[in-house]
């Protein structure tokens, strides 16, 4: 079975294109549903009706939604018998292409000489997460996640003193509410949180990042856990964060946990902050040169 | 109503703003986020004098293109958290008279010490909404440090036209966001309990 690299090149680009572009249908339902829930007239409602016209905008005119168009995050599944670094090479073309046609913004900047490469390629630039697996199509994930999003990103241990936080779900869900409480509105709020339960640092993250990847509608399999998300999103919208934490009804749109096992002395709680432009698409390449686009 | 106000304006102009007042801001100004905010620090750049001065600083890192004659255009022009820039923002409205800074998420008690003594506001853009504030950019004048810096934190001069912002923190002493805080705190606390 043979892909090839500039049919490839050219389903990725895409996929950049309306990730950065075009806002995921699930999402602009819920910044609808959060309009309609604040008062009429208010500050909250006039900035909702912003978000939704600027969608809008960037859609219709393949404008990137937001100018931060973040760490590009990318997992992909590929058949047995093909090689990784052929799917590699056909995104970060794709990435440099993407970023001349100002889909993208330059955003890797070296941390030792404050240089900016200009393209968005750079050690660890894009980020990959392959996956081999037994379909004989290519699947793409892809996710642009701004900074000011991740800055108000976070990771607990517990038991948390402060917080009066166990090792347990309820310590789980308080260590939740205070991470949301000090992001504010500085994460772009509403928000959608990916929650990763357990693991070591690194992989309670990347869980907390993967559950980004889910339907935003959805559910847990696990029904404590489903639980949990339920009741989180009610009580974080209590606390009248509000759009750009100017107050109001809608502080987060979702809330997703995973769980890693862990090892006994841990029990990491680590909460991923999506901003409400939470950009995502995915594209299917298939043996016959068939591509399908979803976000 | 949204209140109208041409940039350059008068400290009179801006110490009658108050918290939760919609503005639509027209003139010129310049970008300066993190790099900018570093360079300023340590260099104190004359170059952007003239288009601050009684005017705006905007935390901000475009999306630009590059006509065939060589001139620049905003494509995506939203604004970044500025809570990084609260150590250095109030020495940068002190030394170069600025009447205010664009961002989002607000900035604390260093800055808002800063606007009430030298007469200035925080205006506040909706963070997100790139694609809409990018039309808002009518011209862009100049730019600064490009090579060094690169494009989301040179110092890019911009004309804009009826660009939208709401006042979270005015020359009064007074912060949307320090409110908001209290009581989300309250909620927070009584959800966690003991």
């Amino acid at each position: 079975m043979t892909f090839d690299k500039e049919k490839m090149k050219a389903a990725f680009l895409q996929q950049i294109k309306l990730a950065a572009t075009s806002l995921p249908q699930e999402t602009e339902k819920a910044l609808i549903l959060a309009r309609d829930s604040e008062e009429k007239g208010s500050v909250a409602e006039n900035i909702f009706i912003q978000l939704l016209e600027n969608v809008e905008v960037a859609r219709d005119q393949a404008i990137p939604i937001c100018q931060d168009t973040g760490t590009h995050i990318h997992y992909i599944y590929y058949p047995v018998g093909m090689r990784e670094a052929d799917i590699k090479e056909a995104v970060i073309e794709a990435t440099k292409e993407a970023t001349a046609k100002t889909y993208l913004r330059p955003n890797a900047v070296d941390p030792v000489t404050g240089k900016n490469s200009g393209n968005n390629i750079g050690t660890k630039n894009p980020q990959f997460h392959f996956h081999q697996w037994d379909n004989d199509y290519i699947l793409g994930k892809l996710m642009l996640k701004g900074g000011g999003s991740e800055n108000v990103s976070t990771q607990y241990k517990l038991p948390d003193t402060k917080l009066h936080a166990g090792r347990d779900l309820e310590g789980v869900r308080k260590v939740i509410i205070d991470a949301v409480r000090n992001a504010q509105g500085m994460g772009c709020a509403p928000g959608v949180l990916g929650i990763g339960v357990g693991g070591d640092r690194g992989s309670s993250f990347i869980t907390a990042k993967e559950q980004l990847f889910r339907d935003l509608f959805d559910e847990s399999d696990n029904k404590e856990v489903a639980e949990l998300e339920k009741r989180l999103f009610k009580e974080i919208n209590t606390l009248g964060i509000g759009p750009m934490g100017f107050g109001g009804n809608t502080t987060v749109m979702g809330v997703k946990i995973g769980m890693a096992h862990r090892v006994p002395a841990s029990f990491f709680v680590s909460i991923a902050y999506m901003c409400w432009a939470y950009r995502k698409a995915s594209v299917t390449i298939r043996p016959d040169g068939t591509v399908e686009y979803k976000n | 109503m949204a209140i109208k106000i041409n940039l350059p304006v008068s400290e009179s102009d801006i110490r009658k703003l108050k918290v939760g007042d919609l503005v639509l801001l027209s003139g010129v100004m310049s970008t300066g986020r993190d790099a900018a905010h570093k360079y300023i620090m340590e260099n104190h750049p004359d170059f952007i004098r003239k288009y601050v001065k009684d005017s705006l600083l905007y935390h901000c890192g475009p999306v630009v293109k590059q006509d065939e004659t060589g001139k620049w255009h905003f494509v995506a022009a939203g604004p970044t958290t500025s809570i990084r820039e609260e150590p250095y923002e109030a020495h940068v409205i002190e030394e170069y008279q600025l009447r205010g800074v664009i961002g989002k998420g607000g900035m604390k008690d260093k800055t808002l010490a800063a606007l009430k003594k030298f007469g200035a506001v925080y205006f506040h853009a909706t963070g997100g909404a790139a694609a809409s504030q990018g039309k808002a950019v009518v011209d862009v004048l100049d730019v600064f440090l490009l090579e060094e810096l690169g494009v989301p934190e040179a110092f890019w001069i911009i004309k804009v036209k009826d660009f939208p912002v709401v006042v979270t923190m005015d020359s009064h002493g007074n912060s949307l966001h320090d409110k908001i805080k209290a009581s989300s705190d309250k909620v927070a606390d009584k959800l966690i309990g003991d």
